[in-house]
């Protein structure tokens, strides 16, 4: 979701150094644009693209312990350029923001990492491909040939909590809206957008009470663009599925000042075929809100996708799945039921 | 009833406006020499509060390079990279012509929240950084209030006010601090406060405690209890006029009191009515202080700073911020002190027969009594103030002794003063000069307070420009022998050290290399330096003690000389082990002054030095040049190894420099010392005013005798010029005094080095002059008064004979 994190560096960590950041939803002065139709080149295309203002690598996972309790887990490096420009040693305008998460049924822990680029406290290479901040890492084992996104470590940690996983994935990237070009509102604006939703998780959690081995699932967005929000967006509500035959499915909603919501989806088969649909092709309900860190949020949702004779409702694993960090927001795992059943993530931004 | 006597009373002043004047004045004057002092102290602190709380230094601990030295740019990233939570600082100073800044460069990114600075939301754009603008070229400077830059070159970062930054301080995004001081690696890496986990153990770091900041506050503590003190004795001094003039307004009222109470009006409502009434004035006074006050410590807050600055590195703002509870503070000064002043009047009205004649008395008959107990207090006071030398320990215990020998002299005056004067007329003198002599020691009760307030501020006076001469020429003579070489350089690389080195060969006699590496010693922040065994050390350094081969130890890396402060502060002599580095300890084989440093320091051989802190450069050299050659070698590395001007200087200007520092530093004294003798000198002429009025019953008599006015006058004059120089005598032992204390205890304890005593006659003789002056001008008003008395008033001295 590119709109999610339009204004993720608002804060960076101080609420008194955040401010003159007005309008960076809505200029794109200087910093390339997305164009249609996207051309991707890879593996290039997995490391950073710096003349673009914001991009990401962000994963999140659905996991099962052996005593069959349920967790998620979220590891996220953001890119922010202040200007279309790499630089050398400390001075460079490439920041980097990186998001932690883990979610038990009872318990989130969150944690987040800022730092600069050029001096290599964080950043990220194609080939071969790793994505770090400080020490936490998502670093390819994939074999040569075989592409970078493949096979993944994965590391982090905060405050109670780190988590080590090893991801394998059995099926190919996946191009968002159309072929990789995602189109955010009905003005236009839009990013690139793919994704590896097709990870198998082996692994261990670290939690204060001891080590917990885990298995799962996991889907990885890779996202960039300059032009993230209109200005009458305000919040967004984004799902990842996967059905019990294989599928998986993202959908998000964007909400409008004045009450609409643009929506979008892709159907996604086992083979990793991907088929979009518009806006409106996708319908969001709130049906149960919880108060969370002092804010009212949906927490479960009905989603019909009537194209694919989809009605389901989501409830959380833990309705307080609060991201905790400069800039809030819930992120945690989900389990739906319906017309079809399976587990999945969902991310709410915009509560306030 | 309380209004009644009120009315009564105030009628008082209608008639005497000059005394109400005289008691509003010494309330003011008190009020705004103490409140003054009060106010540079607080803003002094403050800024010591700011500035030890800079980035957090004060709450986190910090890695260094093992020598003190930057951390590489790599060496951080590596930490970040193993999970170490620490955030890079690139600090230093910035020169800009002759303005100098403090820049502080921090990673706004990953700097810990209790370190980060916070940036006070306020007026219009003072509260609102722009983070983009922060963050890129060409930067922001976030300055404090009342900073300027002049000449600023082009590509300089914008400045913007914020009031979190400490004086003479520019926080700043590391891009820009590293950009501006030319450097990329940290000076230090702060350690985030919940950082759980272990150092990696061979970064060769070194790991340091949180600055406190005692450390300052420490060293300027005996600088503001000088002040402190100085403040407290104009204060004393003030309150001895309040106390003269609600003395003579008391005996004045004393007919129109007794009326009062025999018209019915209760003592309680008199008593009432008079405390209402000193209340109100000395609010009115008190006010007018603080204004006063306020005006002063402004005056003289630009010397504060400099002085600060110069003695301890610490920078204080050259401006004065209002404070409610300095006023607050001053104001109950006031009000306490006039309270006190008036507690002996009151408590002879309370004390006052009903049916006493309502006799004015200008003066009690000193009777034998009196005197002897007066002496008694003086003795005991003057035990306990050898009592506090012997026992007490501390800058605290200094000053207690300071204040116990200044109260005792004060109160010894009057019984020295008179004695002095019995003695005196004992020679034969002429019957004039002996009813001169007599009437002198009759006036001593009512002149002495004056008298004390003139003693005490002559005593401050000889006390503190002895210390401060001493201490100057100390300085001077100390700066001779150690500044020996005739050039200092600093290159800026190894290379640029290279080339000065090969420059060098043959033009000059020997190339002096200047390191130092920064450690600790006993734990306390120290810095070693490793030097070369050079005639230049053997026959210039100046050694307080040291073994017969002091030298020969040093060079052959088996001895140590450590400062002064260290010796004393350690108490290390000669033999003592040193412990150098962890695995290293020398013998201490010397010991020298190192005036003006607040830190510890040793000096080693410089092959010792080299093993130890191999990663250290060596940058700085001091030169020996034959003296005719020093322009041609001083050109030459300008324009030759292409040096900056202010790269390499001459030995005449590094101690131009030393000496401007240094006179700066006492600047506030000096000061003092004036505004401390004006004030006693207001206090002689209110006390001679006072005194006028009342002692016609005494100079009718002898008038009438056949001595005209003229003559009279004459010798008011000459009594006030006697008792100003018989004064002056007996300040010279106690300022003297004061001037030991000062260098032999306060000094030692305040800065860790004693100073030997050095005595100034000819200063002496300027300040009798001055005394002689300041009496003479305050007997002129009363002396001239007198010999225009027309006859009438003498003469109804007689006919009103109560």
């Amino acid at each position: 979701m590119i709109a999610r994190w339009s204004f993720a560096f608002l804060m960076l960590g101080q609420a008194a150094l955040a401010q003159g950041f007005a309008g960076l939803g809505t200029d794109a002065e200087g910093f390339s644009i997305p164009t249609r139709p996207a051309e991707f080149d890879f593996p290039a295309d997995h490391g950073p693209h710096p003349t673009y203002r914001i991009e990401w690598w962000y994963l999140t996972a659905t996991l099962t312990g052996e005593d069959g309790a349920e967790y998620g887990v979220q590891w996220t490096l953001f890119r922010s350029a202040l200007a279309p420009e790499t630089g050398a040693g400390w001075q460079s305008p490439q920041l980097w923001m990186g998001h932690a998460g883990l979610t038990t049924a009872d318990r989130h822990f969150s944690a987040e990492r800022l730092g600069r680029g050029a001096i290599g406290q964080a950043g990220v290479t194609a080939a071969p491909f790793e994505a770090w901040i400080d020490n936490w890492h998502m670093t390819s084992r994939a074999p040569a040939g075989a592409d970078a996104l493949s096979a993944l470590d994965l590391f982090a940690g905060g405050d109670g909590f780190s988590y080590d996983l090893t991801l394998t994935a059995d099926g190919p990237l996946v191009f968002q809206g159309d072929a990789g070009y995602s189109v955010k509102s009905a003005e236009g604006q839009a990013s690139y957008y793919y994704s590896q939703p097709f990870y198998e998780v082996t692994g261990t959690l670290t939690l204060p009470e001891g080590p917990v081995a885990v298995t799962g699932t996991a889907w990885l967005d890779r996202e960039w663009s300059s032009q993230p929000l209109s200005e009458t967006q305000d919040g967004w509500d984004w799902f990842s599925l996967q059905f019990a035959d294989g599928s998986r499915m993202m959908g998000f909603g964007l909400r409008d000042r004045s009450g609409d919501t643009y929506t979008a989806a892709t159907w996604i088969t086992p083979d990793g075929t991907a088929t979009p649909y518009p806006d409106g092709a996708l319908r969001l309900t709130p049906l149960g809100w919880a108060e969370v860190a002092g804010r009212r949020v949906p927490v479960e949702w009905r989603l019909e996708l009537p194209a694919r004779g989809v009605d389901i409702t989501t409830v959380p694993l833990n309705p307080q799945s609060w991201m905790d960090v400069s800039v809030s927001y819930w992120e945690g795992p989900i389990r739906f039921s319906g017309t079809h059943e399976g587990r999945g993530y969902l991310e709410m931004t915009g509560y306030e | 009833m309380i209004r009644h006597a009120l009315s009564g009373l105030i009628a008082h002043w209608r008639r005497h406006p000059g005394q109400l004047a005289t008691l509003m004045t010494g309330l003011a004057l008190a009020t705004a020499l103490w409140s003054g002092v009060q106010a540079i102290n607080a803003e002094a602190r403050s800024a010591y509060d700011r500035a030890a709380a800079t980035l957090g230094q004060d709450q986190l601990a910090r890695l260094t390079g093992a020598a003190g030295g930057a951390v590489e740019a790599e060496t951080y990233v590596a930490l970040r990279r193993a999970g170490v939570e620490v955030s890079p600082v690139i600090t230093g100073v910035l020169r800009l012509g002759d303005q100098r800044l403090r820049i502080w460069g921090y990673d706004p990114l990953t700097i810990p929240q209790a370190a980060a600075p916070r940036v006070t939301p306020g007026d219009e754009g003072q509260g609102q950084i722009d983070l983009a603008a922060f963050l890129t070229e060409p930067g922001l400077l976030l300055v404090a209030e009342g900073t300027v830059l002049n000449d600023l070159p082009p590509g300089f970062p914008g400045l913007q006010v914020s009031g979190d930054v400490p004086p003479g301080s520019a926080f700043t995004d590391i891009a820009t601090a590293g950009r501006l001081l030319q450097t990329s690696d940290p000076t230090y890496l702060l350690v985030a406060p919940d950082h759980s986990g272990t150092l990696p153990g061979d970064t060769g770091l070194r790991l340091e405690p949180p600055r406190s900041g005692e450390d300052i506050g420490r060293l300027t503590d005996s600088f503001h209890l000088n002040l402190t003190a100085f403040g407290l004795l104009a204060f004393a001094v003030g309150l001895f006029i309040v106390h003269g003039a609600i003395g003579l307004a008391t005996e004045q009222r004393r007919t129109g009191i007794r009326t009062l109470r025999a018209l019915g009006v209760p003592l309680r409502a008199v008593l009432g009515a008079l405390a209402l009434e000193l209340a109100v004035i000395a609010v009115l006074a008190g006010a007018a202080g603080l204004i006063l006050g306020y005006l002063i410590a402004g005056l003289l807050m630009p010397g504060v700073a400099g002085t600060l600055q110069g003695l301890y590195g610490a920078d204080v703002p050259g401006t004065l911020r209002f404070s409610p509870e300095w006023a607050a503070l001053a104001g109950g000064m006031t009000l306490a002190g006039a309270a006190m002043a008036g507690a002996q009047a009151f408590a002879r009205i309370a004390a006052m027969p009903l049916l006493q004649p309502a006799q004015p008395r200008a003066w009690a008959v000193a009777s034998g009594r009196g005197m002897a107990r007066q002496g008694l207090a003086a003795l005991a006071l003057g035990l306990v103030a050898l009592a506090i030398l012997g026992l007490g320990d501390g800058l605290v215990a200094g000053f207690a002794f300071l204040a116990a020998l200044l109260l005792a002299s004060a109160i010894a005056l009057p019984v020295v003063l008179s004695w002095l004067l019995g003695r005196i007329s004992r020679l034969s003198w002429g019957v004039r000069a002996e009813w001169m002599l007599a009437d002198a020691r009759q006036q001593m009760p009512s002149l002495s307070l004056a008298l004390m307030a003139l003693l005490l501020a002559l005593a401050a006076n000889i006390g503190v420009s002895t210390m401060v001469g001493s201490f100057r020429v100390t300085f001077i003579g100390w700066l001779d022998q150690r500044l020996a070489a005739e050039i200092y350089v600093t290159t800026a690389s190894p290379a640029e050290a290279e080339a000065t080195r090969r420059y060098l060969e043959g033009r000059a006699e020997a190339v002096l290399p200047n390191v130092w590496a920064e450690t600790d010693l006993f734990g306390r922040p120290a810095d070693i330096y490793g030097i070369v065994d050079h005639p230049t050390y053997r026959d210039h350094w100046p050694l307080l003690s040291a073994t017969p081969d002091v030298w020969d130890a040093v060079a052959r890396g088996t001895g140590a000389l450590v400062n002064e402060q260290t010796a004393r502060r350690e108490t290390l002599s000669l033999g003592d082990p040193l412990p150098i580095a962890p695995d290293v300890t020398l013998p201490v084989v010397g010991i020298y002054s190192d005036y003006g440093n607040p830190n510890g320091q040793a000096i080693i051989a410089l092959d010792l030095f080299r093993a130890l802190y191999p990663e250290v450069e060596i940058l700085r050299f001091g030169l020996r040049v034959p003296p005719e050659q020093v322009d041609a070698v001083t050109a030459g590395l300008r324009e030759e190894v292409g040096l900056p001007v202010d790269a390499v200087v001459n030995q005449a200007q590094v101690k131009a420099f030393s000496i401007g520092v240094f006179e700066r530093t006492f600047q506030i004294t000096g000061a003092l010392n004036v505004l401390t003798l004006a004030v006693a000198g207001f206090a002689i002429w209110t006390s001679l005013l006072t005194l006028a009025n009342m002692r016609l019953p005494q100079v009718a008599p002898v008038w009438a005798q056949g001595m005209t006015r003229r003559v009279l006058a004459r010798m008011e004059l000459g009594r006030a010029v006697l008792l100003a120089g018989l004064t002056f005598l007996l300040s010279v032992p106690v300022g003297l005094a004061l001037a030991w204390a000062l260098l032999a205890v306060v000094n030692v304890e305040a800065f860790g080095w004693r100073l030997p005593m050095r005595l100034f006659p000819g200063d002496w003789l300027g300040l009798l002059a001055l005394a002689l002056v300041a009496a003479l001008i305050a007997a002129a008003f009363p002396a001239r008064r007198l010999a225009r008395l027309g006859p009438d008033r003498l003469l109804r001295v007689f006919a009103n004979d109560r």
